[in-house]
């Protein structure tokens, strides 16, 4: 229990040994519970069918065995590396995801940046004129962030204010494949690999609506736990000391008072993933972004199971390493904690 | 002031007796506990209009949502506009479809020609309730279970056992992004409104179960719930009169953030179509329903989205204000802000002569 290397790496360890039981309680609930919600999805997967027809779907897919079986075989396959295939399209499920993964990826990350370069400077300007009219309108527009549903806030970016300023809001390109290899499917570094200052342009144009949709609706956390640890910090006798000291107002807000309430500020960057992740659902639809949110929301709602799980466990996958990242971060920034 | 009467004659059972020098009890206030509360609350409000705002907002958005759920006649008659859906006329003029704002028509009519304020204002009541119901529902089983498993910890006893099953479900739970589970579970159940409040229940609760059981922890040792342990309090006793009733504060905030939360989950799988066909008016199936109208007649999908906002944004903007006033750091941090000091202005002359150097 202490702050040495060794120390971190147990730390971590730990963690990622419990992530394998956790994972499992994940594919064992969605497993359950669309298994038993839905008991005969054929009937939806082929509409109309001739009863043969739906007799040769139950039997082809297992669903007329006992739930614990079909779910014994389902762990069974995922070990061998099989994640099942999508009944309607017939193909497996996993190359499909795992090539719309990078997008969402890319969607996550690019708004991530926005929240902390816009956000964080927000949260600081709010705490900094705490009561006066500059805090109250920061609060204001965070809380308006908050208060959007991100289907209206996205809804109103691609169909007013794309157009108003010029901007694509739909897909990744403005061709439905680009002209170049898609190696990483990250639609600005394959731009970047494939040299072509034209393709970044457009893949890049293509990212920052979707990006500032979900950025927006967003930001507030970041700004809020600015707000909220600047408003702690400030008043210790370390900041004073630093204004007595003859330092610059700007100097010792940023650079004394910040760098330590950025501390609880990354913490909380880590629990938004989840938000954030839920949020790509909506946004990749609105956006026909050709993400993991997008492929989701069809498979939930065509009960695409095999589909559904792997997405689910994706997700899931993200928001644990999204909050073990933002702990040891939290670990690396403030001396005082201790990993156990 | 009759409350306080009873402890007054308590405080001197010898009347006969002249008083001694009066002993340095704290003096109680002769006002009721309500009464404080309400000057409080009452402070809290001055303090700071934001708060106030949001107040003055939940107050107006909830008695409107009673006036439309209990009299519907009532506000027909109020308001001048027929409240459900006005049955379409095709001999109606043209000229009454898809109105933008005026004073007749608030927010609008659609391109049927119905009022879309009515529409809006049809849809309060059920969304504030599912709202209000979520959180009510998730605060009960989440703390219900965090209480337990914050409470009854102690490894290798049964309560151990318990609370850690409890804590290692929730960590499953708070691993699911919660749109994708409800969007899951709404889309498999059936589509219909009850199905979907029920999916955002099933994925609410963990949260506050987390918070819960960080706030018991904080609290269980400290000496006053030691000392109440000592005097031969009984464990359930000292859970609901000393720890619960500490950590109400924490658990109020966020029970009234999250009113809002659940209101714009809710609606966005509204949105995306879970909740079926459109029978009930809902806020977020009337955005779903007049998006492709947003280019030509933008009030028709900004109506709902507006009432989405407002509702969400009155009840952060309480909890915000509430946050700020009762978490005891920002409030000091509050008061220290409020009452500017004049010595980092003034003393740098002379300290930057002292040691101005060692700074960076």
């Amino acid at each position: 229990m202490g702050r040495s290397r060794t120390d971190l790496l147990v730390f971590i360890a730990k963690r990622l040994a419990v992530l394998p039981f956790v994972l499992l309680g994940i594919i064992a609930i969605t497993f359950f519970f669309t298994h038993i919600a839905v008991r005969n999805p054929c009937a939806s997967w082929i509409p109309h069918a001739h009863p043969g027809a739906l007799q040769n779907c139950i039997n082809y897919f297992g669903l007329n065995q006992p739930l614990t079986t079909q779910f014994v075989k389902y762990l069974s396959s995922l070990a061998a590396g099989n994640w099942g295939i999508d009944p309607l399209g017939g193909q497996p499920v996993a190359p499909v995801i795992l090539a719309a993964v990078p997008a969402t990826i890319e969607l996550v990350l690019a708004s991530l940046f926005l929240m902390v370069v816009i956000g964080i400077p927000l949260g600081v300007i709010a705490a900094n004129s705490n009561g006066r009219w500059a805090d109250h309108l920061v609060r204001v527009l965070y809380l308006s962030g908050w208060a959007t549903p991100t289907y209206l806030g996205a809804l109103v970016l691609a169909v007013i204010v794309g157009p108003a300023v010029g901007l694509p809001s739909g897909g990744a390109y403005t061709t439905s494949t680009p002209p170049f290899p898609q190696p990483t499917h990250f639609s600005v570094i394959d731009a970047l690999l494939a040299g072509s200052p034209s393709g970044v342009a457009d893949a890049f144009s293509h990212l920052i609506l979707p990006a500032t949709a979900l950025a927006f609706l967003n930001m507030g956390i970041a700004t809020r736990m600015t707000r909220s640890s600047m408003l702690e910090v400030l008043p210790l006798d370390y900041v004073k000391t630093a204004r007595m000291k003859g330092l610059s107002d700007i100097f010792v807000v940023y650079k004394h008072a910040l760098r330590n309430s950025l501390i609880s500020t990354t913490t909380v960057l880590g629990i938004t993933a989840g938000s954030l992740l839920s949020g790509t659902v909506v946004i990749e639809e609105i956006f026909r972004w050709p993400g993991m949110g997008d492929y989701a929301f069809n498979a939930i709602t065509s009960y695409n199971f095999a589909g559904t799980i792997a997405t689910v466990v994706i997700f899931a996958l993200g928001v644990v390493i999204a909050n073990l990242v933002a702990d040891v971060l939290y670990g690396v920034l403030d001396p005082r904690v201790e990993w156990r | 002031m009759p409350a306080a009467i009873p402890t007054e004659e308590e405080a001197s059972p010898l009347p006969d007796l002249p008083p001694p020098t009066p002993a340095p009890v704290v003096v109680r206030s002769p006002r009721a506990p309500w009464s404080s509360a309400v000057i409080g609350f009452l402070r809290v409000m001055r303090a700071n209009p934001l708060t106030l705002a949001g107040f003055v907002l939940v107050v107006i958005i909830c008695v409107s949502a009673i006036v439309v759920a209990a009299v519907p006649p009532l506000t027909q008659l109020l308001l001048g506009h027929a409240l459900a859906a006005t049955p379409y006329d095709p001999n109606m003029p043209t000229a009454a479809l898809h109105q933008g704002p005026s004073f007749a028509h608030w927010f609008g009519t659609d391109e049927l020609g119905r009022d879309m304020f009515s529409l809006v204002l049809a849809a309060l009541p059920l969304d504030l309730a599912i709202g209000l119901s979520v959180t009510g529902f998730a605060l009960i089983v989440g703390s219900g279970l965090g209480l337990v498993a914050g409470f009854w910890d102690k490894p290798r006893t049964l309560g151990g056992a318990v609370s850690t099953v409890i804590m290692r479900v929730t960590d499953v739970f708070l691993a699911f992004p919660s749109l994708v589970l409800a969007l899951a579970v709404a889309a498999t159940l059936g589509r219909s409104i009850f199905t979907t409040v029920l999916a955002v229940m099933v994925t609410w609760w963990p949260y506050y179960v987390r918070l819960t059981r960080g706030e018991v922890l904080a609290v269980k040792n400290l000496p006053y719930v030691t000392a109440a342990r000592a005097s031969g309090v009984s464990e359930v006793r000292i859970l609901f009169r000393h720890v619960l009733r500490n950590i109400l504060e924490p658990l109020t905030i966020y029970y009234t953030l999250d009113v809002g939360t659940v209101l714009v989950t809710f609606s966005t799988l509204s949105f995306v179509g879970v909740t079926g066909s459109i029978t009930t008016p809902e806020w977020g199936q009337q955005v779903e329903f007049y998006q492709g109208l947003l280019p030509f007649y933008p009030w028709t999908v900004l109506a709902p989205g507006l009432a989405i906002f407002v509702t969400c944004l009155a009840f952060s903007l309480l909890g915000d204000g509430l946050r700020d006033i009762l978490d005891p750091r920002s409030r000091r941090a509050l008061i220290q802000a409020a009452q500017p000091s004049t010595l980092p202005a003034e003393v740098p002359a002379v300290a930057a002569r002292g040691g101005g150097g060692a700074g960076a």
